[in-house]
């Protein structure tokens, strides 16, 4: 008797974006990346292709970020600088992509005006050859002035603009549609509001080609499974022909597994738990391992270290 | 695939005589099928009957036990999202017989030291896998004997040569550790090994079609205690296979793999091995078999583990006491939140984050979010007030201030009144909560 192999046979695939603009597409990235575009569950070889492989977004911020020194350490002197810190990013821990995240015009803050944070988005864009995602602070309203003035001013490029949730997305949305941008729909953990915001979204006019969807992570130990479960089954519902939740996704990796104590309370603290050296590493690449193999396309990462790790990941999976 | 009862029914005797406690053989057919009845009570039913119907009743990967609590396989689904995953993956530490004593007893001792807690859960390092690398009998015998002496977690005796795995194995058979692995070449002589000591073994071919064939043969020596090795050494080929044992036992009901599986990370840098082992972990390894022992670099995988095997239908959740955040005192503000761990602990991380000591309650709301404890009235006034008392915070501040969730400000009214404090609307979202904490003072 021989073994016939199972092969799922999927009526549909995972839609593919394509993220930045060259100058022949009226931006001025050196190349453009595509996500997402998979027609089996993760990196099953055997049965459907992983047509991109899944790409890792290095975190930068527009003022110093309170982030632990290990992961500050490796960033060095640039961290002052977003568009030297991009560049560093780009050129010496291999990111992908840049994922610029204006916390600067927070009201609570620095309150940075939208002219401003669109300066910010330049100097970076200036700086670096890749696409760019690009997401405000932690202040709803604010954010939807600034995303305006910023998807004005990078009219083009095609950014990575975010975000758009259930109770606002109008006016990111708008921006996105009007200066041709694509834009990050996030749901709070809930595979029923993800695809409800896509409808909304696509129903103003976005076209789903334009949309990427951050369905909210969560850290390593800190409730991953529920992110775990709800991307496995929207990849499933993507492979079974569900347009609205056939977006690829985005994780806030880095931010979510470095809220986490494992990745930041010393060995005095919790003697139990080992050194923080590696632990703090492991902690936000197995987060984005964990993710990875439930269909993540778009990874936004923190500590150096943790990217080369996850990149290894990626390249033992695609078989490469 | 389970079967119907009329499928049982041609294979019962048909004498109607109602021994069984049934009236009918027909009826105790389809007892049989919805799991009601035991095929025991039948006195007459053939040897025949009786393996066709033992073997479709059988699960579709077979519980393998082994060493110190240790359960493999015995899983029935291969998303979590459709039930759960039951038996969490082991994991065993390589430890090599070539080591010297000293690098021995190192080894032992940080193995020994694999024991976590983290948010209220405790985590241990299952097992040892002690390999023969020395190519000296007597020298491996001795090891595993050292290790068995030194801790009672789960053995993994591997070994190539039958006749030193058979010295090792003997004096150790009541730990009941698992053994390997039987290859094409010597697959009857350890079968009959493991059969004869009563332990599980390891069946070990290069590629699924030759693993057949070796289960198959296996299983002619009479014996069915077999955990399966594919021989794959890379992470993306042992993924395919994994997915493979998975998916033909349980949605073919393949027989020769409805046996639990194990892999053997390759990566030689620890913090890759770590990284490969994830993947073994979320897709479908029964075990898995590592060289580092570095607590660092254990913890995560651990976690991991434990996060992919937690029941969906049952959220984690925090014990429902009072918590403190840094050096309370009694001018520290009291926040209340529900026992749902994700929701406990993002409060708790925004918290610490405010810099502010603060001490935070939970109350049980069986493991459920704001919103969703509020909706289903397990947030009430009158359960917080309980839980207040029953806590001590009135002793434990100087002020009466509550601070609750923003999404139940609703509740405010009532809360203030049973309980004589003054209610604080807090934000919505945890999120929130940095910023709010400089409003107090």
């Amino acid at each position: 008797m021989s073994v016939a192999l199972v092969k799922e046979k999927y009526s549909s695939k995972v839609g593919e974006v394509v993220l930045g603009a060259t100058a022949e597409q009226g931006g001025t990235r050196t190349h453009t990346i595509t996500v997402g575009g998979d027609s089996a569950l993760p990196f099953l070889h055997f049965e459907g292709e992983t047509k991109n492989r899944p790409v890792i977004a290095m975190e930068v911020t527009d003022v110093v970020p309170s982030w632990n020194d290990l992961i500050k350490n490796q960033i060095g002197d640039v961290i002052n600088n977003p568009a030297a810190w991009a560049k560093k990013c780009v050129d010496e821990f291999g990111a992908d992509l840049i994922y610029l995240k204006l916390d600067g015009a927070n009201p609570e803050g620095e309150n940075r005006s939208p002219e401003d944070c669109a300066r910010i988005v330049k100097e970076v864009l200036a700086a670096v050859g890749v696409p760019l995602i690009v997401e405000g602070c932690d202040n709803a309203e604010k954010n939807n002035e600034i995303m305006a003035v910023i998807a004005e001013a990078s009219t083009g490029e095609n950014l990575l603009i975010g975000i758009a949730e259930q109770d606002n997305y109008k006016s990111i949305a708008a921006a996105a549609m009007v200066h041709k941008h694509t834009l990050i729909a996030r749901s709070p953990l809930d595979i029923n509001i993800c695809k409800q915001l896509n409808i909304l979204i696509h129903e103003m006019g976005l076209p789903l080609n334009k949309i990427v969807i951050d369905p909210t992570v969560a850290g390593l130990g800190f409730g991953i499974e529920y992110v775990y479960s709800i991307m496995e089954r929207a990849r499933l519902g993507a492979l079974a022909n569900d347009k609205m939740l056939s977006m690829p996704i985005i994780c806030t990796v880095g931010y979510e597994a470095n809220r986490c104590k494992e990745a930041y309370a010393t060995v005095e603290e919790f003697p139990g738990w080992g050194d923080l050296e590696d632990r703090g590493v492991l902690w936000e690449a197995v987060t984005a391992s964990g993710v990875l193999q439930v269909g993540a396309s778009i990874l936004v990462m923190r500590n150096p270290a943790a990217v080369a790790l996850v990149k290894k990941n990626i390249a033992d999976l695609m078989g490469k | 695939m389970a079967l119907t009862g009329l499928e049982i029914y041609k294979q019962l005797p048909k004498k109607n005589c109602g021994e069984c406690g049934v009236p009918t053989c027909l009826a105790f057919a389809m007892a049989l099928a919805s799991g009601k009845a035991a095929l025991d009570s039948c006195p007459y039913v053939t040897e025949a009957a009786r393996e066709n119907l033992d073997s479709a009743a059988a699960p579709p990967i077979k519980a393998i036990k082994f060493g110190k609590d240790s359960v493999l396989g015995d899983e029935t689904v291969l998303f979590r999202h459709d039930k759960t995953f039951y038996h969490p993956t082991t994991l065993l530490i390589h430890v090599s017989d070539s080591l010297s004593d000293d690098e021995l007893s190192a080894k032992i001792q940080e193995i020994k030291g694999l024991e976590f807690e983290r948010v209220g859960l405790q985590y241990s390092i299952d097992g040892v896998a002690i390999v023969q690398e020395s190519g000296d009998a007597a020298r491996y015998a001795k090891v595993a004997a050292t290790v068995a002496e030194a801790t009672d977690k789960s053995l993994l005796l591997l070994s190539n040569d039958v006749a030193a795995l058979k010295a090792a194995l003997e004096p150790l058979a009541s730990r009941k550790p698992l053994i390997g692995s039987a290859t094409a070449d010597n697959y009857e002589a350890v079968v009959n090994l493991a059969k004869d000591n009563s332990v599980p073994v390891i069946i070990k071919a290069e590629g699924l079609e030759a693993l057949e064939e070796l289960v198959t043969k296996a299983q002619a020596l009479g014996y069915k205690e077999f955990v399966l090795d594919p021989g794959s050494r890379t992470t993306v080929n042992t993924l395919e296979n994994l997915t493979q044992f998975r998916r033909l036992a349980i949605k073919k009901k393949f027989r020769p793999f409805g046996f639990p599986v194990i892999a053997f990370t390759v990566n030689q840098d620890p913090m890759e091995e770590i990284m490969e082992a994830t993947v073994y972990v979320a897709k479908y390894a029964s075990a898995v078999v590592l060289k580092t022992s570095k607590k660092a670099h254990l913890l995560p995988l651990m976690t991991l583990r434990q996060n992919i095997y937690t029941d969906p239908q049952k959220p984690i959740q925090v014990e429902p006491k009072l918590h403190s955040v840094g050096n309370v005192d009694e001018n520290s503000p009291f926040y209340i939140t529900t026992n749902f761990s994700l929701t406990y602990y993002s409060v708790e991380g925004e918290v610490e984050t405010s810099k502010i000591p603060s001490y935070i309650l939970p109350i049980d709301t069986d493991g459920t979010s704001v919103l969703t404890a509020y909706a289903a009235g397990k947030f009430e006034p009158e359960k917080i007030v309980e839980a207040m008392n029953a806590s001590g915070i009135a002793d434990k501040v100087k002020h009466r201030n509550i601070i609750i969730p923003g999404y139940v400000a609703v509740i405010s009214g009532k809360l203030s009144e049973l309980s004589g404090w003054k209610v604080v609307v807090g934000p919505r979202e945890s999120s929130g909560i940095v910023s709010f904490s400089k409003t107090l003072s």
